[in-house]
């Protein structure tokens, strides 16, 4: 039986083909009428069969990891002996990692908030325009755009080239500059105003996420709420402040959190724009390169576990909205 | 009832038949293409330098390691000779993120049986790791490795007393490129002292030019380029002992021999007359790519640029790179005419399971066989410290000058200081000081403190 294992020539390999579509079949067959016949199945068995993979699967892809991680973040460089708190109290204490706290919190404070106003100003202002689907694809298409991609491109639009016989500019936005009859700028080099370069590729990428869910939220609001405001006298941005904000109220919520979440994360475009240099550095990126690269597991978990403290309030926060307008039903 | 679950039957059958069907399409073709890459090939070889490692028919020998296409073809076209005369089949796996998975397939249990590491300190820092992983090398690749290489590149792949990496490529870092034809319409001439060096930069300052250009930005690796001048100035103002003893942390980081060298790198990287020519200001060298960074010597902007020999790759189509030609390189000379230090890199071979096959595969990479095939099939950028490769065989003038210094025992060797120090300095801290020393203005002494105070404890 050898052949079955190792097919060579193609009649082999014609019968194994043959054989396995047979079996393939025969198991579907087995599934398939079995379905019919049984009629009466303990509830526990449905349960199991049902709830248990997903189970299994978390358990074993999630928890057991995430209280691995955990563990090790109290261990040391290669995850054998117990320090304790030691590498909690590097990740707080040391200057470098004291930047890359910073850093994080810029992203997240100024990323959701950002990308959220920029979606919702966008929404409102296309809402029922024209060329409303026109323009609205054309800020959803970055959402289209992988991280590493974006971080790419506007690698290219940051570019720098000294302004200098012979030589030309190859960044979108030194150019201009260059035209306005300023200096180049080094955009991902200069502190602390790299660290907001790099925050405007993460708005760009979410504005068309928030723009999207809020503008379907904005067409729920109902024509009668709407018309009794104007009836009141209500126009323009005293419409917006106290009719379409309070009326998508759960949107925002939920589009806030989520790309605080995501923003949290990021990792990608920090990586492949300045890789932490220049002090860019966020958590996850120091996080991959403590554990990766330099191979100091113990530090990498501390810090992964800080990530992890630092998204469940936001979880916790988003979970309770979504209970309170759910009952609000 | 009945007509429906036939019809029902049916449907499942037919869509299980269709599945079935692709699922053998995908899986058919996957075996063909590892067996009998590239038989032409086999015509030429002549199999009795092969004998000793036996017949190993059937057997495979897996390796992992950091070189991509397009040298991983270079790479996998010179087992070509082992793998018909033996019979064995070699597959060769290319990773950009080797550095960080060797260790992650370790952990994991799932080792490759050969890999190729380029840092004699992560091969210390395996081995230390997983000391049940790593295979000291068996006795052909030893006698091998004592054999072809000078006692110093045995010592980069030794461990505590055991050999448990052989070399396989070797680079030279210690070179200055240049437009052998600008210098000639300018009248200069190439340096032969540190001084000359320096009074040469200063004449093309004079001159209008701008001597130096430089680039450390290699994304998350970004700073290497300058460890690489400082080791090299290091061994040049400190000299090859002081060197050792700063490598092996036997001195501080920050010992003041180091803070000189550091100021003497300074004074070409951070002397904004002699930077960065065609490129910007200082900080500049921080954001350019390196393997940009020396372009500017064909557009005039920038006369020289101290890069290894692999920099040759990056020259691009129609660049001839000769002595003659568009671009060439000159030693880096040290502070007098008979101070000749020579810094340099390389991959080590190391082994992660003792099969036979594997074990005959390491001795076959450590051997002059290999050596000659690999410089067969490479068109330029490679070369090795194997003392049985025939100098013939390089193809590109650069290569034949890096072998030649390699093997001229007037010049002091020293490997890479930084790929010999831990992870956490020598791919850490070391790299990042150094960005900040030149994108922030970092105080030199400040620098090597604080890559000091990363240094692991243990």
């Amino acid at each position: 039986m050898d052949w079955l294992v190792n097919a060579d020539t193609t009649a082999e390999k014609l019968v194994l083909m043959l054989v396995a579509i047979g079996l393939f079949v025969l198991v579907m067959a087995v599934i398939l009428l079995g379905v019919d016949r049984v009629k009466r199945v303990p509830q526990w068995v449905v349960v199991v069969a049902f709830v248990g993979p997903a189970m299994a699967a978390i358990a074993f892809g999630l928890v057991y990891p995430g209280l691995r991680t955990i563990r090790d973040s109290f261990y040391d460089r290669t995850s054998s002996n117990p320090v304790g708190l030691d590498n909690y109290v590097a990740a707080f204490t040391q200057d470098a990692f004291q930047v890359v706290l910073r850093n994080t919190l810029l992203w997240v404070v100024l990323v959701p908030l950002l990308a959220t106003f920029v979606g919702l100003v966008y929404a409102v202002l296309v809402d029922r325009t024209r060329f409303e689907q026109f323009a609205k694809t054309l800020v959803f298409l970055p959402m289209a755009i992988s991280m590493v991609g974006a971080g790419i491109i506007w690698k290219f639009v940051y570019e720098y080239r000294p302004d200098q016989q012979g030589v030309a500019q190859i960044g979108l936005l030194n150019q201009l500059l260059v035209w306005l009859g300023i200096e180049p700028q080094q955009f991902l080099l200069n502190q602390p105003f790299n660290n907001f370069f790099l925050i405007a590729v993460m708005i760009w990428i979410q504005a068309g996420f928030a723009m999207t869910v809020l503008s379907a939220a904005i067409k729920a609001i109902p024509d009668d709420i709407i018309e009794a405001a104007r009836l009141d006298g209500l126009h323009g941005v005293g419409m917006f402040r106290y009719i379409t904000v309070p009326s998508i109220r759960p949107a925002l919520v939920v589009v806030v959190t989520t790309i605080a979440m995501g923003t949290l994360k990021v990792f990608d475009i920090v990586r492949t724009m300045t890789g932490g240099n220049f002090g860019t550095s966020v958590v996850a990126n120091e996080f991959y390169n403590q554990s990766f690269r330099i191979s100091n597991l113990g530090l990498g978990a501390a810090l992964a576990v800080i990530l992890f403290v630092l998204v469940i309030p936001l979880i916790v926060y988003n979970v309770r909205q979504l209970r309170l307008s759910e009952d609000i039903r | 009832m009945s007509s429906t679950r036939t019809r029902r039957t049916r449907a499942a059958l037919a869509g299980g038949l269709g599945l079935a069907l692709a699922l053998s399409a995908c899986s058919g073709g996957g075996d063909e293409g590892g067996g009998d890459g590239g038989g032409d090939a086999a015509a030429d070889v002549d199999c009795a330098a092969y004998e000793e490692y036996g017949d190993l028919s059937g057997k495979t020998v897996s390796v992992y390691a950091s070189i991509v296409e397009p040298e991983a073809k270079q790479q996998t076209d010179s087992y070509i000779p082992f793998e018909e005369c033996t019979g064995a089949t070699i597959e060769y796996e290319g990773s950009r993120e080797f550095e960080a998975q060797l260790p992650v397939r370790l952990r994991a249990g799932n080792p490759p049986d050969i890999a190729y590491i380029p840092q004699p300190g992560f091969l210390k820092s395996i081995v230390a790791d997983f000391p049940d992983s790593v295979v000291p090398a068996p006795e052909g690749v030893v006698a091998n490795a004592n054999e072809y290489y000078t006692e110093g590149w045995v010592n980069y792949g030794t461990v505590d007393g055991t050999l448990y990496a052989t070399p396989l490529g070797a680079n030279v870092k210690s070179f200055v490129w240049y437009s052998p034809s600008a210098f000639e319409s300018a009248g200069y001439e190439i340096p032969t002292t540190w001084d000359d060096l320096i009074s040469l930069s200063e004449q093309i300052v004079e001159d209008g030019g701008i001597p130096w250009c430089a680039g450390i930005g290699s994304g998350e690796a970004t700073g290497w380029p300058a460890t690489d001048f400082l080791e090299d100035v290091v061994l040049r103002t400190a000299g090859p002992e002081v060197y050792d003893q700063w490598v092996n942390h036997e001195i501080p980081f920050d010992d003041p021999q180091i803070v000189e060298a550091l100021g003497t790198a300074g004074e070409i990287l951070k002397n904004p007359e002699f930077v960065n020519g065609g490129l910007g200001d200082v900080t500049s060298i921080a954001s350019t790519e390196w393997v940009d960074a020396g372009l500017p010597i064909l557009d005039g902007t920038c006369w020289m640029h101290r890069a290894a020999n692999f920099y040759q790759a990056n020259w691009g189509e129609g660049v001839t790179v000769a002595e003659d030609g568009d671009v060439f390189a000159f030693y880096l000379p040290g502070e007098s005419e008979d101070d000749k230090p020579l810094l340099g890199g390389g991959e080590f071979v190391t082994a992660f399971a003792d099969r036979p096959e594997v074990a005959a595969f390491h001795a076959y990479l450590s051997s002059p066989e290999w050596a000659n095939a690999k410089a067969e099939v490479t068109g330029q950028g490679w070369i090795s410290a194997n003392s049985g490769l025939d100098p013939e065989l390089l193809q590109s003038p650069i290569d034949q000058l890096s072998f030649d210094l390699l093997t001229d025992e007037s010049y002091t060797f020293r490997f890479d200081g930084s790929d010999q120090m831990p992870g956490a300095v020598g791919t850490g801290a070391f790299w990042t000081e150094l960005t900040a020393w030149i994108a922030n203005d970092k105080a030199d002494d400040q620098v090597l403190a604080d890559i000091e105070a990363a240094w692991p404890a243990s």
